[in-house]
């Protein structure tokens, strides 16, 4: 027979630290990296000599849309030319995937342990 | 009702969510949540991998949320408690992860949230500009919109989700109105697609790169579970506005996708902040301009308010059952709404919708969803494991078992490798914030968590244990 677990009362100050503990990782976490431009799209400009429509390799019907849009050659171009770089680094991929791996392996054995105290309490008490 | 009330033992009798809404609720919670993707975000799979690229995204997303649907069927249908995902999580799998599965829908819907007030505030900017003053300064307006959406969901969650059924059939019919104002019947007339779709700008691994925006033509559809407690009768309109939501989501995917490729470059295409409204722009007609304005204020309006909805179901949730401060758990005494979990989130939308930085802020909503995508196969094996047919009694059982959940875990898979492709930095954060928390969870909060509390289903004792 499994004794039922009695969780601590926490204290108005215990959840105002909480509170304050979660919001704080919002902002370290994933906000700061954001305004400081730590994240975001890597990318190449392959930006022609001369630029005009011919050398950014735009037919007229695009030409004609791009014109209806208020761009010029010289204002599209930046638009035209700028690439994603899928370059991929070995080292960061295989980092990533353990990562995200090990997050995962984790989460499903710790919510195991977790689990096993909810269901001697639910069914052996 | 006070908070201590709320807090007390789950036995005593407490202030439950007022059961108000239908199956046309339902639809609009989830379609205004998603439909926003029609008019901002999506497009960014056209810049990872051109216009092409974009479409087969959008079918192969579109195969990903197939399986999430039929997993989730199975799963929501039988788990018959309130907080879909996250009590599926706490039956099936354990606290630490329906406390994740919480944190992804509330980053999700913060996020989208937050995205959704950034794109109102731009598209006053762009207005402003388009009128002579090019000075406008959006984040007032990106203030304003939180602050009043976030008043009335405090006031209560009929007249939000009444208000939310009207605005989104109006974004609807505005994407149907400029699909007909194109002529499609007419190729060359207004829409140019010989002239503007070209090649695979990156060849295939742009595709795969692209499946990371696929996302946004779905995602947060199955927030329509987040309304349960509060819905007349759940088995009918849970699934009925759920499905009726997919079916309006496909149609305005495939009409948005035709529209815009017809009308803008690719490159362009690729990184506007609000193309439908641009598709509108190219055509010539002040009406349709109109329409689309207005149509996609609607849209990211209807966006914001189910998203408050949602984050703040999913965070009350967790903090009547303690996986969060127990003070988040507390119902209006007048209201009946979560209203201080309502509060506790609107900093973080704010703060994020001032970046202006959609692609990234957009880039968070997704991969929040992705990693709850990827928890339910794990979920949907053990569920099957642990309790195998004829065991307990499904409201649904899903064909096919174990191919669904494999080609899930396929595709999520591939979905984090095109987000590693461009935004990998902003991946390896996203990680370490759940990382953290959870490591916060396990060695701090869980140890005010009635362990008994979270099994409340009425089935036998799941096998191995």
């Amino acid at each position: 027979m499994a004794n039922k677990y009695e969780p601590p009362t926490q204290s108005g100050l215990g959840q105002i630290f909480d509170s304050v503990f979660l919001l704080a990782l919002v902002y370290i976490a994933l906000f700061i990296p954001l305004v400081l431009g730590l994240t975001g799209a890597g990318g190449t400009d392959n930006m022609p000599e001369v630029v005009n429509w011919e050398t950014l390799e735009q037919n007229p019907v695009m030409q004609a849309q791009w014109e209806k849009l208020g761009y010029t050659p010289e204002t599209a171009a930046e638009l035209i030319t700028h690439r994603f770089d899928y370059t991929i680094d070995p080292f960061m991929l295989i980092l990533t995937g353990v990562v995200i791996l090990g997050y995962f392996i984790f989460m499903v054995k710790a919510s195991d342990k977790e689990y096993r105290d909810v269901i001697r309490e639910k069914f052996d008490s | 009702m006070t908070a201590q009330a709320t807090n007390s033992d789950a036995s005593q009798e407490r202030v439950g969510l007022l059961r108000v809404l239908g199956p046309v609720h339902v639809w609009a919670l989830g379609v205004g949540i998603v439909l926003v993707g029609e008019f901002m975000g999506w497009n960014f799979s056209v810049g990872k991998g051109g216009a092409f690229g974009a479409l087969i995204a959008c079918w192969v997303i579109g195969l990903l949320y197939t399986c999430v649907a039929m997993i989730d069927s199975e799963v929501t249908s039988t788990v018959a408690a309130a907080g879909g995902q996250y009590a599926q999580a706490k039956h099936i799998m354990g606290p630490l992860m329906a406390f994740n599965v919480g944190l992804y829908l509330v980053m999700a819907y913060t996020m989208l949230e937050a995205a959704d007030a950034l794109i109102v505030g731009d598209l006053l900017a762009i207005l402003a500009g388009q009128s002579g003053y090019d000075a406008l300064d959006p984040r007032p307006f990106v203030v304003l919109i939180i602050a009043l959406l976030a008043l009335l969901n405090y006031r209560g969650v009929f007249m939000t989700l009444s208000l939310n059924f009207v605005i989104t059939a109006a974004a609807f019919v505005s994407i149907l109105i400029l699909f007909i104002g194109v002529k499609p019947w007419q190729p060359g007339a207004i829409l140019q697609h010989q002239g503007l779709l070209t090649e695979l700008p990156y060849g295939w691994i742009g595709v795969i790169a692209s499946f990371q925006f696929g996302i946004w033509y779905y995602l947060g559809i199955e927030g329509t579970c987040q309304a349960a407690e509060e819905v007349r009768s759940p088995s009918r309109s849970l699934p009925l506005g759920t499905m009726t939501g997919i079916m309006t989501l496909l149609i305005a995917a495939t009409l948005t996708w035709y529209v815009c490729s017809g009308l803008l470059p690719w490159q362009y295409l690729g990184q506007a902040t609000v193309p439908l409204y641009d598709a509108s722009r190219m055509t010539g007609s002040l009406m349709l301009q109109i329409f689309l304005f207005v149509g996609t204020m609607f849209a990211a309006t209807a966006s914001a308010n189910g998203c408050i909805n949602d984050a703040s179901r999913a965070w009350f949730s967790m903090g009547r059952d303690r996986y969060m401060p127990q003070w988040f758990g507390a119902v209006h005494p007048v209201y009946r709404t979560p209203y201080r979990s309502i509060l506790i989130l609107i900093p973080i939308a704010v703060s994020f919708a001032f970046t202006g930085l959609l692609d990234q802020v957009i880039t968070f909503s997704i991969l929040s969803g992705l990693l709850g995508y990827t928890f339910m196969p794990i979920n949907m094996i053990l569920f099957r494991r642990k309790w195998p047919l004829g065991t307990i009694r499904r409201g649904y059982v899903h064909p096919f078992h174990p191919l669904p959940a494999i080609v899930l875990m396929a595709l999520c898979v591939t979905t984090f490798f095109a987000t590693y492709l461009g935004f990998g930095t902003q991946l390896l954060a996203m990680m370490i914030f759940y990382i953290v928390a959870s490591l916060w969870f396990v060695l701090h909060r869980y140890k005010f968590v009635r362990r008994a509390d979270q099994f409340t289903m009425n089935w036998p004792k799941p096998l191995g244990y």
